[in-house]
């Protein structure tokens, strides 16, 4: 059998690496570099969310793919086990820590509540004052394009664009065509060119990284007004979000524009997101920052992937729509999609990621 | 706000500041070092071309700072540990050039510097007394900086340049014609007289341990080693571009693009001295005129036979001083290329581009945002130079956060 | 003469020095550690490569060949 998947980035290459594991032949096209899309610009923050079941069910799955795949991955992939730290600056976001504290308990993923003093000693940068937090001791963090790589290392990659879909088949941007069995549209924002009808919408995103200061920082670190923000799909929004990297640098992040269709780095944004940062963690204004970026994740309207069949297809199938996850689920992505192509029974139900749905949010 | 913005105050940055502000601008320098003088005249400003006609007039010059991030017609600078913003009506780029250093065996030593590295740390304090130096690489900068050294007591080893003598030779014949730079190179001879100039020859590796100690050095098919506390190396320049980047301004291969006047692809945005182009000093004073008088609205034609007359020559030096394609294959497998993040030659060969490169093995993505390492993977590998962003140097984050909210709107 | 500090140790040198110049002419050749553990000091002298940075009072990663020394200041070599 073979397959042909659009799009090079994290989601396209952990489809890769499964459907290669099944036995198919696999190729995949990409007009530009491994990890180059919205991989190379996103955080790498593995993390298991709960912003609706669909999202727990995803997320926790696709970590424990993370768990086994992290023993395998090169060092370059830089896995960071240090887990998530959610921040909650009052007594209304303490709430929030003990109902997810309560929800995650429940469902077997280790949490930990940290009180005002326990989350200053667990990370002694952070404004004095904090209500407390909560621990996620089994996320982390990796380099999505590394990761993405070398999932893509014994797959043959063309770097090309594909400009038509057909049953069965896809024609390049040099004009020549290829057949297939199985087709994967996995090009993140870019699905709309293909499916000019799928609910997607670019939501632009900056970061910053620092130098190296070893130690600084010692867990992913998220505010829990986050939720508040995040989950806006129409306004702008800024959140604190820093990370340490395997290197010891500092990435922050973040911000949530819709309708930004350039991808330059937009200076009062990314000053409203550095002010943020300081309101939580005022030593950050003094560490030297060397780059900033930005990049665009695929947003739906109920904030969850599109992935299985193509509306009107039997051989396509899609896999974008990960908005500000897709690092963390990608792996799963891959397993449902392999599932579906083997007419398997998958782990947990695909239903609610599936292309044809309502796409309705609360 | 200011009339007229000028980016560098080097000897480009100083002739259009002193026009302009002689035409009745008011006129704001910024520059990233101590005093203004830029990397020729750095702290020695005094006593050159020019220095009466600016100690004249009035400039609002704020040295220690450096532009870190461009929006809109505001400027972001940081200072010490203060940043603000400067708005401008126009604004002069003239932020110059840096070395181009071509990555061999031990070229990360201590000890291993540029050839205006070294001049300029011994400018800033560095006593080089009784200290053995070579100066090696390629163009006239070895012989002005050899000088120097010495003048300041340096042990002068050996000046080394790797041009063929062939080329030298026929560069020698048409010196001729310029009968001022001749003059210039005849008393640098004198001033290095007793100091074995070598041709066609170049450092083929260095050694040391924990420092530079020994260097091998490459003429023909013979090698020989010299004992020294500093090498000198770099293979001439290559233009600082990435200002002029962030303003929008179209970039060349040699340089920042710009037309008859000055004024690159972007409006108002002029750019002088070697962001455009190598060129040398008297190159960059003329340019540096020619700019301040267009911002200023003022005819600039009587200039242009006299520009022609030194861009000539500045052509001839680069023909004649461009690193030989034999540089290329120094590199051994483990030496490193990208000195931020130690990538290695062996891992970058293997990279299809700098993209890749980047995104894969680090090369680039530190402190010196690709200044080191760009240049060269250009001439190793044929590599495009990356795309620039904020902050343009690297900044504290209370500097890009700061300022830039004034400008907030929403 | 001014007086500071490299690595706790005191040394003079001249008014109008950087630290970097400082540190050099002091006599110590490695300003920092690369990421794969090399001595690395000084190239360009320009405030471009960033191979001359040091811990100067307390602030990492500074600029030593753009930094003047002055009374007092320490230096801490990485
Ligand atoms: C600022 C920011 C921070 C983020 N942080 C995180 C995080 O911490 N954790 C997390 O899990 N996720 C995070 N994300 C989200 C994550 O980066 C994305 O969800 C994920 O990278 C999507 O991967 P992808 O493979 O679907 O898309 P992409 O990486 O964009 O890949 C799509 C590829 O398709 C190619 N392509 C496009 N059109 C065509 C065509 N016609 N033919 C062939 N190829 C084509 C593109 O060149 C591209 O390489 C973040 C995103 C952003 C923007
Ligand atoms: C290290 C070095 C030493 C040199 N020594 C000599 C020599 O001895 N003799 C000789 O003939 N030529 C020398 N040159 C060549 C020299 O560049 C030219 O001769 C001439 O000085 C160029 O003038 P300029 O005004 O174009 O640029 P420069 O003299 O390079 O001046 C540019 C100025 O802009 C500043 N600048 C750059 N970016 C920013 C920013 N973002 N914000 C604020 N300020 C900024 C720089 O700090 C600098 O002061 C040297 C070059 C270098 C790189
Ligand atoms: S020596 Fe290059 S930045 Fe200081």
């Amino acid at each position: 059998m073979r397959a042909v998947i659009i799009g090079a980035g994290i989601v396209g290459a952990a489809c890769a690496y499964e459907l290669q594991r099944e036995g198919f032949q696999v190729t995949v096209c990409d007009p530009g570099v491994i990890g180059g899309g919205a991989t190379a610009a996103g955080m790498g923050h593995l993390a298991v969310m709960d912003d609706s079941p669909a999202q727990f069910a995803l997320t926790s799955y696709s970590q424990a793919l993370w768990r086994e795949l992290a023993e395998e991955l090169p060092p370059t992939a830089e896995i960071l086990p240090c887990g998530s730290l959610w921040i909650a600056a009052d007594a209304e976001e303490m709430a929030e820590v003990h109902r997810k504290f309560a929800y995650y308990s429940e469902r077997g993923i280790p949490v930990e509540v940290l009180d005002s003093q326990q989350l200053a000693e667990a990370e002694p940068h952070l404004r004095p004052g904090m209500a407390g937090g909560l621990l996620m001791s089994a996320d982390g963090v990796c380099y999505p394009p590394c990761a993405a790589e070398w999932l893509l290392r014994s797959v043959s990659v063309i770097r090309a664009r594909v400009v038509r879909l057909a049953e069965g088949e896809v024609t390049l941007d040099r004009g020549s065509r290829l057949e297939a069995d199985v087709i994967i549209v996995a090009n993140g924002t870019a699905a709309v060119d293909l499916f000019p009808d799928l609910p997607l919408a670019p939501r632009k995103g900056h970061l910053l990284i620092t130098d190296r200061y070893p130690g600084w920082l010692r867990h992913q670190l998220i505010e829990l007004g986050y939720l508040k923000s995040a989950h806006s799909t129409t306004a702008d929004s800024v959140a604190f979000n820093a990370q340490p990297r395997a290197t010891g640098q500092i990435l922050i992040g973040s911000s949530r524009q819709f309708g930004a269709v350039n991808g330059e780095i937009d200076p009062p944004m990314l000053a409203r997101m550095l002010q943020r940062a300081f309101e939580y963690m005022p030593g950050l204004a003094q560490l030297a920052s060397i780059r900033t970026w930005t990049g665009f994740r695929a947003a739906t309207p109920d904030k969850l992937p599109v992935i299985g069949h193509a509306p009107g297809y039997s051989t396509v199938y899609l896999a974008t729509g990960h908005e500000g996850l897709g690092i963390s689920t990608s792996l799963a992505t891959a397993k449902l999609l392999a599932d579906q192509l083997m007419n398997r029974e998958s782990r947990i139900p695909r239903e609610p990621y599936l292309p044809g749905r309502s796409y309705s949010h609360d | 706000m200011t009339d007229l913005l000028i980016i560098g105050a080097g000897p480009a940055g100083i002739a259009a500041a002193v026009t302009a502000a002689e035409q009745g601008a008011s006129v704001t320098v910024i520059d990233d070092n101590h005093a203004p003088g830029g990397q020729i005249w750095r702290g020695e400003f005094h006593g050159k071309p020019w220095y009466d006609r600016f100690q004249k007039v009035k400039l609002n010059i704020i040295s220690d700072a450096r532009v870190i991030a461009v929006h809109g017609n505001a400027v972001v600078i940081e200072q010490g540990a203060a940043a603000r913003t400067i708005h401008w009506n126009k604004v002069i780029l003239a932020t110059g050039a840096r070395e181009l250093f071509l990555p061999f065996p031990g070229w990360t030593l201590p000890g291993v510097t540029g050839v205006g590295g070294l001049q300029a740390l011994v400018k800033s304090g560095l006593v080089i007394r009784n200290k053995r130096v070579a100066v090696a690489g390629s163009g006239p900068l070895l012989l002005a900086a050899a000088a120097y050294l010495r003048a300041k007591g340096a042990d002068l080893v050996m000046i080394a340049e790797q041009v063929p003598t062939a080329a030298l030779m026929r560069f020698g014949m048409e010196l001729r014609k310029h009968p001022k730079k001749l003059k210039q190179a005849a008393a640098l001879q004198l001033q290095l007289l007793g100091v074995p100039y070598v041709r066609d020859c170049y450092v083929e590796h260095a050694t040391g341990k924990g420092k530079l100690e020994t260097l091998q050095f490459r003429q023909g098919s013979k090698t020989f080693t010299e004992e020294v506390d500093y090498a000198a190396i770099a293979y001439g320049f290559t233009p600082e571009t990435e200002l002029a980047a962030a303003f929008g301004c179209e970039i060349l291969a040699h340089g920042v693009w710009v037309d008859k006047r000055q004024q690159t692809s972007i409006q108002n945005v002029y750019c002088a001295g070697e962001s455009t182009g190598i060129g040398g000093v008297d190159v960059a004073l003329l340019e540096g005129e020619l700019a301040g008088l267009a911002a200023c609205r003022k005819p600039t034609k009587h200039l242009l036979p006299l520009l022609a007359r030194e861009q000539h020559f500045a052509s001839l030096l680069n023909q004649t001083f461009s690193p030989r394609p034999g540089l290329k294959h120094l590199c051994t497998a483990d030496t490193i290329v990208c000195r931020c993040e130690d990538v290695t030659y062996q891992v970058l060969r293997q990279q299809p581009d700098s993209r890749t490169a980047k995104l894969q093995t680090r090369c680039g993505m530190g402190p010196c945002q690709g200044r080191i390492c760009g240049p060269a993977n250009t001439f190793l590998f044929g590599w495009e130079q990356g795309s620039v962003r904020p902050p343009i140097l690297p900044a504290r984050m209370a500097t890009l956060a700061l300022s830039m909210t004034q400008e907030t709107s929403s | 003469m001014i007086e500071l500090f490299i690595n706790g140790r005191g040394f003079f040198v001249k008014e109008g020095t950087t630290a970097a110049a400082a540190v050099l002419t002091c006599g110590t050749a490695q300003f920092r550690s690369s990421v794969t553990g090399e001595p690395r000091a000084p190239l360009c002298g320009m405030g471009i490569c960033y191979e001359c940075r040091l811990t100067i009072d307390g602030v990492q990663h500074a600029r030593s060949c753009r930094i003047m020394a002055t009374e007092g200041m320490r230096i801490e070599t990485t």
